[in-house]
Parts: structure tokens; C-alpha cells; sequence
């Protein structure tokens, strides 16, 4: 009986990713926590999708594009950002700042 | 029971890569942590009888998103000399909040598929072998049909919709990418 277990690692993960946003000023290390909380989730659709059927499963596989859709267009921001800032710091990205 | 002990190595891999990747200060230490929590990950979803899901989760999120990551990180020559972590108070709020979120969620700890079958169907008296056909369905299925049939039938019958739509996703961040990172196109 692994849904109860998984589902509780799955809320630990995700936890922890919240954590890294909040610690840290790395734009892309930021992104790496996103995408840990993504896999969190992921955990914790598998579990269910186990007995539930088979639309977990899918629902994963769905995730998983966005992440990569994601990545990428994260990734190109952050070297725009880099080339007009020398920096990927988010205390140095502040110009829509009030 | 050795399905237990095997979660519980997977699963504790997972926590103590999530935790280094966090805290460490170097990039690329962090990235290389990430791709261990993945890996454990993936080794959960095989106990969870999501073969191909496992698979997929090597190639394209160990594999295939965190080069991506880790491409960016030595394009850009990021090395972690001076430390990105913020300060004291921030440790504090992200650690209140990460405890206060934890023990929301930790309750689901103790859900059981019972509960699941119950709370789906509405009844109380029902079972899990009598609320999903089969107690392990994916696992029932998977035995007649193999791993990627079972899996394949939703994704191009009643999801066949959502999967076009990824796929010009797929084509928009393409051509987002290309702009957004071209010095001038």
C-alpha cells in the first residue's frame, strides 16, 4: 500500500520546493525549484492514477510538455535578462519596481 | 515488505536531494542534486507501476530539460562564487511556511485506497476491487495489453484533443525561445 506513503513524500517535495523560491535569488535555480515542485505533483498523480486509472498517467505526460515548453521559454528569458543585466539575480531584475 | 523498504530508500534519496539542492550555493551542484531527486522519482514510479511514465521521466526530465538547465547555467558562467541565498529573515518565513505546508499535507500520509474508493464513489461500504473493477488496474491492464498500450489508448482517444493542443504549445515555445534569446532576428 504505497498511495498514502507517496502521497505524503509528494507533499514533502513540494514543500521543499516552496522553500528553494523562497531562499534563494538564482533566477535559474528558481526555476529548478519550480520544476521540482512539478514533479512533486506529478508523485502524487502516479500514486492515485494507480487506482484510479489510467488518466493520472496521462495527466504526467501532459506536465511533463508544459515543464519542457516551460524551460525553455524560462531559460531564453533569463539570457535576455542576463544580457541587459550581467546578472540573473533577481535583485537586479527591478525595473518594474514601484 | 521489500516494496516498502525499496519506497523508503527511494524516498528518503529524494527529500535529502530535494533539501541539498536547495541549499547548495553552486549552480550546477544544485542542478546535479535535482537530477538525483528525479531519479529516485523515477524509481517510485516503477514501484507504482508506471513504467512508461519512469522512462519518460529519465529521458526527458533528467535527460532532456536538466542539460537544457545545465547548458544555461555554463553558457551564462554562473559559478556560485558569490552566494545567491538570501538572508536570515527570509530562511525563517521560507521554513514556517514549508513546516506550516507540510503538516497540511502530511495528513495524506495516512490515506489509504479504501478512502479513495469511498470518497469516489460516494459509498461507504464499497471496496477498492469493487470501485475500480480491479484493485490494481493499471497493473491488471498493463499485464493483458502491455505497458505502452494501455497508456497509448487514453492519450490518443479521450485526451486527443489536449495532445494536439500540447503539440502547438510545443511549437509556441519554439518559436518563443528563438525570439526571445536571438540578439536580433
Amino acid at each position: 500500500m504505497l498511495l498514502g506513503p507517496s502521497l505524503g513524500l509528494s507533499a514533502i517535495l513540494f514543500a521543499i520546493g516552496v522553500a528553494g523560491v523562497l531562499i534563494r535569488r538564482n533566477a535559474i535555480v528558481l526555476f529548478m525549484c519550480i520544476e521540482l515542485m512539478l514533479n512533486a505533483v506529478n508523485l502524487s498523480f502516479i500514486a492515485l492514477a494507480r487506482y484510479h486509472g489510467m488518466s493520472g498517467q496521462v495527466m504526467v505526460f501532459f506536465v511533463m510538455t508544459v515543464a519542457a515548453a516551460e524551460a525553455a521559454v524560462g531559460l531564453a528569458i533569463i539570457l535576455a535578462l542576463f544580457r541587459h543585466r550581467e546578472s540573473v539575480d533577481l535583485k537586479d531584475a527591478n525595473v518594474l519596481q514601484g | 515488505m521489500m516494496v516498502e523498504i525499496v519506497f523508503y530508500v527511494f524516498a528518503a534519496t529524494a527529500i535529502l536531494s530535494a533539501l541539498m539542492c536547495i541549499t547548495q550555493r553552486n549552480p550546477i551542484a544544485s542542478a546535479f542534486w535535482l537530477i538525483s531527486t528525479m531519479l529516485a522519482l523515477a524509481g517510485i514510479f516503477v514501484l507504482l507501476e508506471a513504467h512508461f511514465i519512469a522512462a519518460v521521466q529519465v529521458l526527458v526530465y533528467a535527460g532532456a530539460i536538466m542539460v537544457l538547465f545545465l547548458f544555461v547555467i555554463m553558457l551564462l558562467n554562473l559559478s556560485g562564487r558569490v552566494s545567491d541565498i538570501r538572508g536570515r529573515l527570509s530562511w525563517v518565513v521560507a521554513t514556517v511556511i514549508a513546516v506550516a505546508l507540510t503538516a497540511s499535507l502530511i495528513g495524506l500520509r495516512a490515506y489509504t485506497p479504501e478512502r479513495l474508493a469511498q470518497e469516489v464513489t460516494g459509498s461507504l461500504q464499497i471496496t477498492p476491487d469493487v470501485a475500480f473493477q480491479s484493485g490494481d488496474l493499471a497493473r491488471a491492464a498493463a499485464e493483458s495489453r502491455g505497458v505502452i498500450g494501455v497508456f497509448a489508448e487514453p492519450l490518443f482517444g479521450t485526451y486527443l484533443v489536449p495532445f494536439e493542443i500540447t503539440g502547438l504549445l510545443l511549437l509556441t515555445a519554439i518559436v518563443g525561445a528563438v525570439v526571445l534569446a536571438k540578439r536580433r532576428l
